[in-house]
């Protein structure tokens, strides 16, 4: 579904990111990790074609994104950046409508199709009783639920989510990575959380622009690994409730 | 504005009675800048004026009052009408690019360049008519308008599009570079009669207007007006800035390229026939935002409706107020922009409180 090939991003002669190569299934939840400057947004960027690879491929579909018309990626892959704030005094259904725009055109204009899938979103959120809203009365967690149905507004078969948890109150976070698991998506998703990580179906960790390690979470985030990358001491713990695992962290000092 | 549980009524259906109204009141505003003046002329010699040139009919009339109106009066009208409407979406559009509650053509410079490159044409002689002025003025303008992003781009991070507060600061470098260069070569080649008239010009002038101005100023507005509209939606995926408006499918560098392209191209063809009008890019954008909200779809035909009536008034205004002296337009729209310009600053404060 998506595939990047050798895929490097330079800033002038600073690479970002180097030497990519990732392949994400169809449908599945992949969770990408690492600290922060390591690259996470960059890759996200590059799939979304908001940035073009310096060297290597994304491929969407097996598809070239560079030979993707603007329309079609859009139609394809919906992004949620991690800030993207507006001065403007649009309401929530505004924000929301905006996710119909690769859609449409001059001669198909804005239907009751659309307002169905725009009505839609907001419900998955858990925005319609707020459509009504100012942009500028929200809170960042409720700006961060209008940016999800703007994007699942687009109707995407890919999501591309950068630390869709931050600003959110924990019942928020729970809900929204829910919300995302249960989406028919296949969905690529920056996280800072390693708990919440632990929940994706694979992840990969990144470290200073390289990706150092792809697999299923329980695999891959080992206490050794978690040392290396992210310079802290992680211990599995077992809730006695329900056996499930968790980490918990200390500096490495300690 | 309390948000609360008052979902607005969705008004999908472009409000055609507003639409309606709009062009009603450009009509009204029209007949009363062809109505009022130092000569006063009956409505009846207006009336019969109008139907004689549009109808063919042969009602006799002096031909001094027939002149004024048809030659003096209406040209007028009409032009400003064509400004104020080019220039008031020209303003929505630099407003959504540059995603800036203060960006308009006169603030980034593009007045500023046009006004030089139409001086060069004037003065210099370099080519000759009124195309190779509007053609100066486009060249003028569009550097103008590279320099200033520029400058602000090197000036901010280097990607993507500049904070808010550079790109005013290089449009006033710009400005006052480009005004320097005007006036130098002024100072340098013109002789005492040009000076007159080019400071007069400079400062938003509508008394030479003619006919062939009306041939070249409605169409130029009217295409504008129509690119623009034809750009509408992506004009809102602007909305959360250029990276978003990029994943929602919208050609980004290309919409940039061709709405600026058309915006110079409305700025420069004002300028070259009105010289540089301030404020009405920047002020009647907001107004119209007042009435019809931020979707373009809306916003720039009632920008361009407002913008048409409100030039019309202020060089109505402009011909009378002064007793026996006809004051530049870029006076008038300066009295009332300059304010309005304070209230948006004020505004904008209040919002990133």
């Amino acid at each position: 579904m998506i595939r990047l090939e050798e895929a490097s991003w330079r800033a002038g002669q600073t690479a970002i990111v180097r030497d990519i190569a990732l392949h994400v299934r169809r449908g599945e939840t992949f969770g990408l990790v690492g600290p922060n400057g390591s690259g996470k947004s960059t890759v996200l960027r590059l799939v979304a074609g908001v940035l073009t690879p310096s060297t290597g491929r994304v491929r969407l579909d097996g598809i070239d994104q560079t030979r993707l018309s603007r329309r079609r990626a859009a139609r394809m892959v919906a992004f949620v950046a991690q800030q993207a704030d507006t001065a403007e005094r649009v309401t929530v259904r505004d924000a929301v409508e905006l996710g119909r725009t690769p859609w449409l055109s001059m001669l198909r204009p804005f239907g009751p199709g659309d307002d169905r899938i725009v009505a839609h979103a907001l419900a998955r959120v858990g925005m319609s009783d707020k459509a009504g809203r100012y942009w500028q009365g929200l809170s960042g967690g409720e700006r961060q639920r209008v940016h999800l149905a703007r994007a699942l507004a687009q109707e995407p078969r890919i999501l591309l989510l950068d630390e869709p948890t931050n600003h959110l109150d924990i019942h928020q976070q729970l809900s929204i990575l829910r919300l995302v698991r249960k989406l028919e998506v296949t969905a690529l998703v920056a996280l800072h959380d390693l708990n919440q990580a632990l929940e994706c179906d694979r992840v990969g960790v990144m470290q200073a622009g390289r990706l150092v390690a792809c697999g299923p979470p329980a695999e891959i985030l080992t206490p050794d690994l978690i040392a290396r990358v992210f310079a802290v001491r992680a211990n599995y713990l077992t809730d006695p409730a329900d056996g499930h695992r968790l980490i918990r962290f200390a500096l490495s000092e300690d | 504005m309390t948000a609360s549980a008052t979902v607005p009524v969705r008004r999908r259906s472009l409000g055609l009675s507003r639409l309606i109204l709009g062009l009603a009141a450009l009509i009204a505003a029209l007949a009363f800048g062809v109505s009022v003046g130092e000569t006063v002329i009956a409505p009846e010699v207006i009336w019969k004026t109008l139907s004689n040139q549009l109808f063919g009919t042969d009602y006799p009339l002096r031909p001094i009052q027939e002149g004024i109106v048809w030659n003096y009066r209406l040209t007028r009208a009409i032009v400003a009408a064509a400004c104020g409407a080019g220039l008031a979406v020209s303003g929505v559009v630099l407003q959504a690019l540059l995603r800036n509650a203060l960006a308009d053509p006169y603030i980034l410079g593009i007045s500023a360049g046009a006004s030089t490159g139409a001086v060069l044409v004037m003065v210099l002689g370099i080519g000759a008519g009124a195309l190779s002025l509007s053609v100066g003025a486009f060249a003028g303008g569009i550097l103008a308008f590279t320099l200033v992003i520029g400058l602000a781009r090197a000036a901010g991070s280097g990607i993507g599009l500049p904070q808010a507060g550079l790109i005013i600061l290089s449009g006033i470098a710009g400005t006052q570079l480009f005004n320097a260069l005007t006036s130098f070569v002024i100072a340098q080649s013109a002789n005492a009669e040009q000076v007159r008239g080019v400071t007069f010009w400079m400062m938003g002038n509508m008394s030479g207007v003619r006919w062939p101005d009306v041939r070249l100023a409605v169409p130029v507005s009217a295409l504008g007006v129509l690119v623009c509209m034809a750009h509408a939606r992506a004009l809102d995926a602007f909305t959360f800035g250029a990276e978003s408006a990029v994943t929602m499918g919208v050609a980004v560098r290309r919409t940039q390229a061709v709405l600026i392209g058309v915006v110079t191209m409305i700025t420069a063809t004002m300028v070259s026939i009105t010289g540089a009008i301030g404020f009405v890019g920047l002020v009647i954008p907001h107004a119209a935002r007042f009435l019809v909200g931020v979707r373009h779809d809306r916003l720039l035909p009632a920008s361009a409706l407002i913008g048409a009536v409100f030039l019309v008034m202020a060089d109505v205004v402009s011909r009378v107020i002064v007793p026996g002296q006809v004051l530049p337009i870029g006076v008038i729209t300066a009295l009332v922009g300059a304010p309005g310009f304070a209230v948006i600053l004020i505004r904008g404060r209040r919002q990133r409180a």
